[in-house]
């Protein structure tokens, strides 16, 4: 296969910034396509489900699913990992060999590192593949230059452990290696971000982990959001009645640079606070092959798609899930991406056999542990209201207040967990 | 020209916006599919305190899902859930579910107690948990192959009286013992 100019030039300018770098002599197609097509890049909690359900809906369409790793770790319930009360990760890691088989997904484990829309063609580390239809669900990347200091190096000693793996594992030993008595740095980037109550979970977990084990010392929370972001009142009173003076929560201290060889944070210039161990949650945007494809909106973060199809209002042809997309009143969720990958798939399918689209319906269901035995909720309902997705009126909302249910929630979480990882793997 | 263009860009995007109002409001699969993140693809659960949906009968899942929505059944999110539908979104779901087959489990029972709930339901159970509970009368709900976690958890609702139980269902449960309540939930979550 001959490069057009074009195809050469992104080649080229997608090689220039990055380390191993496809050899341009290997972007030959990999497979040829056949009728129709649909490509989707991540194999998380978006990318597996449209997959998935694109070929439940239509044996006819063929579905490549493109994913650097062979396996997907799941960010929800990691916190638990961090927090001492699993054991390893293996309960929050899929392989993607049934899935494959059981629907006749071909997977390719490859590195995407350009998308040409006009060509309809994405170009990976062992080839390019032409598409029909592409869906997007590549999770978040970090906004690096807004945390001064925050380079590769750095993260290997002050993690983020906002993409479950390597990171998860180096946070959790970087707190068993500290002495009693040390103090945990969290900072917390402002809304919206990757599981918006996920940092107040970790907060939890981290705490009891240090109650349990290392009862002199405390986590100092620093908040860039002027309160708790999701279930404040929740986590709030969890936190006073398990771990009063354990969290030390400081609302309204946004993070702005970080100097991994003295272990300290700064506060806007202003104010420097140093730990034992310093967890940084970046300020975060859409993965970056999303924002090379020229689909986040004005606010150059998220990527605005049509509520009913996911659709990018970008460009024509590709369709954004997950994290990254702008996804309205949806929160940025594992359960919300599942959710939007299969109203996504729906309506790829009545594209691309020319019937009627129909209007969206989605659910987002996400437990946060406060301790080992108990969790709080949140649900909603979504529907598609004048080209928006909003929260359907009067309905969804937070657990009861005075943790009647939050026994029963811890149980009904585990469950959660076993059905969507499921869902993603079979 | 250039108006003609313009014409040709304003009709696009007419077309574009007619096309996003005029899809078919949520259907059938759409409602059931957001479900699934809990429930299972199909409604067949994987998790042990979760039902399976799928061949639950329409009138199980509209009264299940009623139930629900006015409180009367107790429940952590599902109440919460059930206030974003109408009755006619409950009808849809539960159309779908219904068609779905019976989500087999393969689970750990006691044999001995599988033996005695299968007698036991014979007499006190299976004029409306019918077919060994892989139907049910009206809108009673199957039973069969259901996670003995999520049966026990129901049973130990129903038994607090946070639940209410169906007048015939009290009145069959009444002379049963603590053994044989947990003999029969042994027997269904055995049923393939």
């Amino acid at each position: 296969m001959t490069l057009d100019r074009r195809s050469f030039l992104k080649l080229v300018g997608a090689g220039a910034g990055a380390a191993g770098l496809p050899m341009i002599g290997r972007a030959a197609e990999l497979m040829p396509k056949g009728a129709k097509r649909v490509v989707v890049v991540g194999g998380g909690y978006g990318g597996t489900i449209a997959a998935k359900y694109i070929r439940m809906m239509d044996k006819s369409i063929e579905v490549v699913m493109i994913e650097r790793n062979d396996h997907f770790i799941s960010c929800p319930f990691s916190n638990l990992y961090i927090g001492g009360i699993l054991k390893d990760l293996s309960p929050l890691t899929i392989k993607y060999d049934k899935l494959a088989a059981n629907h006749g997904i071909k997977v390719v484990q490859a590195e995407v590192t350009a998308i040409d829309p006009a060509a309809k063609v994405v170009t990976t580390s062992k080839g390019t593949v032409s598409y029909d239809r592409l869906v997007l669900s590549p999770g978040i990347d970090f906004r690096l230059e807004d945390m001064k200091g925050y380079d590769a190096a750095a993260m290997e000693i002050m993690p983020h452990a906002w993409k479950a793996g390597p990171q998860t594992v180096l946070l959790r030993k970087q707190l068993e290696a500290m002495k009693d008595g040390g103090t945990v740095v969290l900072s917390v980037p402002l809304s919206p971000f990757r599981c918006p109550p996920g940092p107040y979970e970790r907060t939890s977990m981290i705490a009891h982990y240090l109650k349990a084990h290392k009862p002199k010392s405390k986590i100092v929370v620093l908040d860039a959001n002027p309160a708790i972001a999701s279930k404040g009142p929740l986590f709030t009173k969890g936190w006073k009645d398990n771990y009063a003076g354990i969290i030390d929560y400081r609302p309204a201290k946004k993070v702005t640079e970080v100097d991994a060889g003295k272990m300290t944070v700064l506060i806007e210039g202003l104010e420097d606070v140093k730990g034992d161990v310093v967890n940084v949650i970046p300020p975060q945007r859409a993965g970056q092959i999303a924002v090379a494809a020229g689909l986040v909106g004005d606010d150059k973060n998220w990527c605005p798609v049509n509520p009913n199809t996911f659709e990018s209002t970008k460009q024509a042809g590709i369709h954004v899930i997950g994290d990254a997309s702008n996804a309205g009143a949806m929160p940025k969720s594992g359960y919300s991406a599942n959710s939007e990958a299969k109203i996504c798939a729906t309506n790829i399918v009545a594209l691309m056999n020319g019937k009627e689209l129909t209007d969206m319906s989605g659910i987002n269901t996400c437990y946060s542990y406060i301790t080992d035995k108990e969790a709080v909720s949140v649900a909603a309902v979504y529907a598609a209201k004048d080209g928006k997705i909003v929260a359907v009126p009067n309905s969804g909302g937070v657990s009861p207040a005075d943790f009647s249910a939050a026994k029963m929630e811890a149980i009904f979480a585990e469950s959660w967990l076993k059905n969507i990882l499921t869902e993603m793997s079979t | 020209m250039t108006m003609k263009l313009k014409g040709w860009a304003l009709a696009g995007s007419v077309l574009a916006m007619s096309a996003v109002a005029h899809a078919a409001p949520p259907s059938p699969t759409m409602l059931a599919n957001a479900c699934a993140g809990c429930h299972g693809t199909n409604g067949g659960s994987a998790g042990p305190t979760m039902p399976s949906l799928s061949s639950q009968s329409k009138a199980a899942v509209v009264d299940a899902m009623k139930k629900f929505k006015s409180g009367e059944r107790p429940s952590t999110v599902m109440g919460r859930l059930a206030k974003g539908y109408t009755d006619s979104d409950f009808e849809a779901m539960g159309e779908f579910f219904s068609k779905q087959k019976l989500h087999v489990t393969s689970q750990q029972v006691d044999a001995a107690k599988v033996k005695k709930g299968a007698s036991l339901q014979e007499e006190h159970c299976n004029r409306c948990h019918n077919e060994d509970g892989r139907e049910g009368k009206d809108e009673t709900p199957v039973m069969a192959s259901q996670w003995l976690p999520y049966l026990q958890m129901q049973m130990e609702l129903y038994q607090s009286g946070k639940r209410k139980m169906p007048e015939k269902m009290a009145e069959k449960v009444k002379p049963l013992s603590a053994g044989d309540i947990d003999a029969l939930l042994h027997f269904y979550a055995s049923v393939k």
